[in-house]
């Protein structure tokens, strides 16, 4: 097999790889150290933003960590071949965004070396700590669905662990999704068709991270991708995008036709300065427009494009979560609904962010993670999909 | 007595001296720190609030803001990232015109979003009703800053020095109002209170029908802020 038959590149591609990814891990770690050292100070964030860019990056791994698993769920729960061969990969993928997401979080805290205090102490009332064990029962349900499905005489157990593992997912994005839908007085958020919405946004955001690490897979092991499979998987990721897009117009839809959110519609949407560039020339023209063009286009859809289409994906999904989490934070709290007010604390003014690099590098920093992951997993396990290319 | 007991005994002896300096100490100060006795314990009985009339709350008066800085060792700085618990806020009525200004700060609700949302306890509500955060358990998360209807939570974005020993503080943690809760404690009122030159801050226990508070409340017109969301403040405002 071609696998068996260029070690050497392989292997010096794979230290070159790893290096590149642990210099990224190295200056996330050189960010967490800085903010540890100075506080958050150093950071963009405030008492108006008080999550940032990092939060940016962690939902949005945590995000794709459980859409990524869609591949193992066709081809456990619905039986679908093609997707089979690549559910570990998918797996795999799970675990390191889900690794390289909780990370950034934790990272992220005022107080990280407290950490085992958010183990150890549980207020049951609150989805942080429920999502706390949804994530580290996401990371168990994972694992052993990747051991059912590498140990062969496990396999008959793969079904079952792939059902559990389907059913964890739902539950651990809707608890992302609650943890925006709790906040009852911020106008952006405090809404139950988040998680919902997250749900159909990491199907098409975990498809695109798959399609792009399928392909530098395939072109780094010189090995070709199937066009029927190629067409399937990628039809799916457009059908995604479409959903998702459904998705975020419902939500604002809705936002529009209540009086009391006009204004934070009207900030987000048009005169929000970079908040509305971000969205419409982010998110919604390369996010989805452009990607889908891309898709299913007549005369494009092919591999190249599609990799376009999923690196647009992502890129319109840092673009979604940037206005959504950020901008919707610096739009002020209605405290005095009907009164304009003004104060020394930021009231009635719209919060202003400036992303710092030590918060920059701490997001990537947890990309690093989830890309070393992938790459030493691929590296010492067998998670290329095995199939002989029918056409080319 | 051979050798061996001698020293045997030598060490014994030694050992429980050493151990008694070790522990006498500690021993010592687990006793000062205990609090009150159960008899003097916060009760659910008590509701702390104020009550803050902000028809006689004068514009371009800070008076309250200062007092808190100075009573909890805040810096008074006014950068987005510097701890604020109390802040003068300047209403206009975007119908009629109508100008007002009030103090604004943690509500003390009855049922806090902050406490619900957190995740390890760290928020949490005093029998009397008071909403502190428990500056070790708290992981710095902001979770409750997201979820404060009331934008009462500042959070500690740098390293801190001469704190007051009586209202410590963390880098890295959320902290709001205490409705200084260590002078409330010793039978005193909250600084803001205190230093009102126009005694428009009310502090009391609304549970005692014979409290000042009680009997203004049941008397005269108030409203909680964001009483749409039912959280039933600890802080209740007049003329607004």
């Amino acid at each position: 097999m071609s696998d068996n038959s260029i070690p050497k590149l392989r292997s010096s591609l794979f230290y070159g790889l790893l290096s590149f990814g642990g210099l990224i891990v190295l200056c996330g770690l050189y960010a967490v150290h800085m903010m540890e050292e100075h506080g958050h100070i150093i950071t963009g964030m405030n008492n108006q933003i008080v999550w940032g860019i990092p939060h940016v990056f962690a939902i949005f791994l945590v995000i794709a960590a459980s859409g990524v698993l869609n591949v193992s769920s066709i081809g456990s729960v619905f039986n679908k071949p093609a997707y089979k061969a690549r559910a570990p990969l998918a797996g795999l993928l799970s675990i390191a965004m889900l690794a390289g997401g909780l990370t950034v979080l934790m990272l992220d805290l005022g107080r990280p070396d407290r950490i085992i205090i958010a183990a150890t102490y549980y207020n049951i009332t609150s989805v942080f700590a429920w999502n706390i064990l949804l994530y580290s029962g996401m990371f168990a349900a994972v694992a052993v669905y990747l051991w059912t499905m590498m140990e062969k005489r496990m396999n008959v157990w793969s079904k079952p662990a792939g059902f559990l593992v389907f059913v964890w997912r739902f539950v651990l994005t809707t608890g992302t999704g609650v943890i925006f839908s709790f906040l009852v007085a911020r106008q952006a958020y405090g809404t139950a068709l988040l998680p919902p919405m997250f749900i159909v946004i990491s199907f098409a955001w975990g498809m695109a991270v798959f399609h792009v690490v399928q392909s530098a897979i395939y072109a780094w092991n010189q090995k070709s991708l199937d066009e029927y499979v190629q067409k399937r998987m990628r039809n799916l990721m457009g059908v995604f995008v479409i959903a998702a897009l459904y998705f975020v117009a419902a939500y604002h839809l809705t936002n529009l036709y209540f009086a009391r959110q006009a204004d934070f519609e009207h900030f987000i949407l048009v005169d929000g300065g970079a908040y509305p560039l971000i969205f419409w020339a982010g998110y919604i023209c390369l996010g989805n427009l452009l990607p889908l063009l891309l898709i299913y286009h007549p005369a494009l859809g092919k591999g190249k494009c599609v990799l376009a289409a999923s690196l647009l994906i992502i890129a319109g999904g840092f673009s979604l979560l940037y206005v959504f989490i950020i901008g919707g934070q610096a739009f002020p709290l209605s405290i005095f609904p009907g009164f304009e007010v003004s104060s020394t604390f930021g009231d009635g003014a719209i919060g202003q962010y400036q992303p710092s690099m030590p918060e920059l590098l701490l997001g990537m920093g947890g990309v690093g993670i989830s890309f070393m992951i992938t790459a030493i997993g691929i590296r010492v396990l067998d998670f290329v999909p095995h199939e002989i290319p029918k056409s080319n | 007595m051979n050798e061996s007991d001698i020293q045997r005994r030598q060490f014994l002896k030694t050992s429980v001296g050493a151990a008694a300096v070790a522990i006498a100490p500690g021993m010592l100060l687990f006793d000062m720190a205990h609090g009150k006795a159960d008899s003097e314990a916060v009760s659910g009985k008590v509701r702390w609030g104020m009550l803050i009339n902000t028809a006689n709350c004068a514009d371009g008066c800070n008076d309250c803001v200062t007092a808190c800085n100075r009573e909890n060792g805040l810096s008074g700085g006014l950068s987005s990232t510097d701890s604020q618990w109390i802040r003068k806020i300047e209403l206009k009525d975007m119908r009629t015109g109508r100008e007002l200004a009030l103090p604004m700060m943690c509500q003390h609700c009855e049922h806090p979003p902050c406490v619900d949302v957190c995740p390890t306890g760290a928020s949490f509500k005093r029998a009397d009703g008071i909403v502190l955060v428990d500056k070790h358990l708290c992981i710095g998360c902001r979770y409750c800053m997201m979820a404060c209807p009331y934008k009462a939570r500042s959070f500690v974005h740098g390293p801190l020095h001469d704190q007051n020993p009586d209202v410590p503080r963390g880098k890295g943690t959320v902290e709001s109002c205490t409705m200084c809760v260590h002078r409330v404690d010793q039978g005193k009122q909250p600084a803001c209170a205190e230093a009102c030159p126009n005694k428009s801050i009310l502090f009391g226990d609304l549970n005692d029908p014979e409290s000042e508070i009680a009997k203004k409340v049941r008397s005269e017109a108030s409203v909680q802020v964001r009483a749409d969301l039912q959280l039933n403040t600890g802080v209740r405002y007049q003329g607004l």
